[in-house]
């Protein structure tokens, strides 16, 4: 059986036996990780698989947030509010996109960056439809039910969410090893020689976008109905690094990347806590120690080894070969 | 003669003041392997690059098969059936050499939407073993091109542009950087491909060996001009081409 897939089954393994055995705020806390997962995931695909740097996912995530909680203010259901979040975004996406058509790395940065201080500055000053920094409390609304079991407790919401993380990390799997996933790589490793090979850069580079905003949105309505209460703080520039952050430290164009990187931005601050008031500083810290040691992610570990072992051998049947010349001179 | 596959018309690229092809005017016949020499800076590459839709030329025209192609994309040039392979290395290093050979044609298969449900290997996989066997590269189809020792990744380079059956192939310096043992190799894999689909291919080289040997027709450019153009036994004699570039 494949590597990766072993290490998927036994990691959901654990994720559906332990949290019972939780408190509440570990409950959250998984939960809220596995939000960030998803949003991750999308960036992922957008960032890591087809080399587009962006800036701006937390503007999505906040866009997915808020459609769900206007709509649960307006009596729409979560089931409807959902898939409206994730072709919001989808949408929104594409029109995101197109500055990648134009300009990349550090410029289209910034460009995703103007993009996510537009929309946070709209969350923040629209009072009348975000409740602006006052936010929108949506815990009278409850968490929406599923095939008449209710969400409402966290350890069913956590589930709930986990499920949701399952069945998207599946489709991203089976897009990343379609024709498309190929498309994206190509597009990310060499976007001249992907296009004189027919691969629509412009095409590929839209759709990069818009999918890993979609991924983001649908991140944003679970996390939503997770924290109850939403105002504009969570969505804005700081986010999206810690969100870009996460994709590197876990390993860019690695499938499990985010799943590890959405780890050490989530979980590893609460770890660190023991440390009170320096928790940042250490964590800081170790980011830069991290990226100094492990500059493609930890999921590069492996794959550095590898190639350490490799050298090894190399060096060992050159140096085999220089001696049986040696021998035979 | 049968009507050209490439016609090519009075084509001028100006950078500034510099003239890099001043009025080049050329035909290649179908299934003909046609090369392009000259010194450096005698406008091979611009030429190469204006038909291939990487530069805009100022004026002139490009037909292929009788039809415009002037100004277009290297991606509409694609789907019109020309492919091209590069002067430095374009592999995609962190895929297989089979999967480089597969995204190299996947684009020709079905629709873009179609493509997203479509399996794996885009159904190129035995297309794709066929030429990973013909160009002899079997030991290494299942590592990662960037993996490759150049020679290597200079086959699959190559091998990649002929994935998609193109009706013509520009190759630019398919022999730069390569050790004198592989030249004759990648000289006989074309002359197979020439043969086995009769594809029209334009090489731009500086191995005189090679392009002798390889090709049918050679035109000769000299700062931004056609010098001349005729059967590597005409090149050879031309007295004109002989004190221009080539020497004694």
């Amino acid at each position: 059986m494949n590597r990766t897939i072993l290490f998927g089954i036994l990691g959901l393994a654990l994720l559906l036996a332990v949290p019972p055995f939780l408190k509440n705020y570990g409950i959250y806390l998984i939960s809220y990780w596995l939000v960030f997962v998803i949003a991750t995931m999308g960036l992922n695909l957008t960032v890591g698989y087809a080399g587009q740097k962006s800036l701006g996912h937390a503007a999505f995530f906040g866009l997915g947030a808020y459609t769900v909680a206007i709509l649960a203010k307006a009596g729409i259901s979560f089931w409807l509010g959902l898939p409206l979040a994730a072709v919001g975004c989808f949408i929104i996406g594409l029109g995101l996109g197109f500055p990648a058509l134009r300009v990349q790395t550090i410029y289209l940065a910034f460009a995703t960056l103007g993009f996510n201080t537009a929309v946070w500055l709209v969350m923040r000053n629209e009072e009348w439809l975000t409740g602006g920094t006052f936010g929108m409390d949506i815990s009278a609304y409850g968490r929406p039910g599923l095939f008449g079991l209710s969400l409402e407790k966290n350890l069913a919401y956590y589930y709930f969410v986990l499920g949701a993380t399952v069945v998207l990390s599946g489709l991203l799997w089976a897009l990343l090893r379609s024709p498309w996933g190929k498309a994206f790589t190509a597009l990310r490793d060499n976007p001249i020689r992907a296009e004189s090979l027919g691969i629509s850069v412009q095409s590929y580079t839209l759709l990069a976008f818009a999918i890993g905003a979609a991924y983001a949105g649908i991140a944003g309505a679970l996390f939503a109905h997770l924290v109850q209460f939403i105002e504009p703080a969570p969505f804005a520039v700081g986010t999206s690094i810690m969100m870009y952050l996460m994709v590197v430290v876990g390993g860019t164009g690695y499938f499990f990347g985010p799943v590890l990187g959405a780890a050490v931005g989530v979980l590893l601050p609460e770890w660190l806590r023991f440390a009170q008031a320096w928790y940042l500083f250490v964590f800081g810290s170790l980011v830069v120690v991290l990226m100094l040691w492990l500059p493609d992610g930890l999921l590069s570990i492996p794959d550095r080894l590898k190639a350490r072992r490799q050298a090894r051998e190399a060096s060992a049947a050159r140096a085999n070969a220089a001696r049986a010349v040696g021998v035979q001179s | 003669m049968s009507a050209p596959l490439l016609k090519v018309t009075g084509l001028k690229k100006a950078y500034g003041a510099i003239q890099a092809v001043a009025g080049v005017s050329f035909e290649v016949q179908p299934g003909e392997i046609f090369g392009v020499i000259g010194p450096n800076g005698s406008g091979k590459t611009t030429m190469f690059n204006s038909v291939l839709g990487q530069i805009k030329p100022n004026a002139g025209a490009i037909e292929l098969n009788g039809r415009d192609i002037t100004g277009l994309s290297p991606l509409e040039l694609n789907r019109r059936g020309v492919g091209r392979t590069f002067q430095t290395l374009q592999v995609f290093g962190k895929m297989t050499v089979r999967d480089n050979l597969i995204v190299a044609a996947q684009e020709h298969q079905g629709s873009m939407f179609g493509r997203m449900f479509a399996p794996s290997d885009s159904g190129l996989g035995a297309k794709a073993d066929a030429l990973i066997d013909q160009f002899r590269i079997r030991h290494v189809a299942h590592k990662k091109a960037g993996e490759l020792s150049y020679g290597q990744q200079k086959l699959v380079d190559i091998a990649m542009a002929f994935m998609s059956d193109p009706a013509l192939v520009l190759l630019d310096e398919p022999c730069a950087g390569v050790n004198p043992s592989l030249v004759g190799g990648i000289s006989t894999l074309l002359k197979e491909l020439n043969k086995s689909r009769a594809g029209s291919f334009i090489v731009i080289e500086h191995n005189m060996d090679f392009v002798m040997d390889l090709c049918h027709r050679i035109m000769v450019m000299v700062e931004g001009t056609v010098m001349a153009i005729g059967t590597p036994a005409e090149i050879r004699a031309n007295k004109q081409v002989l004190d221009a570039y080539l020497g004694n």
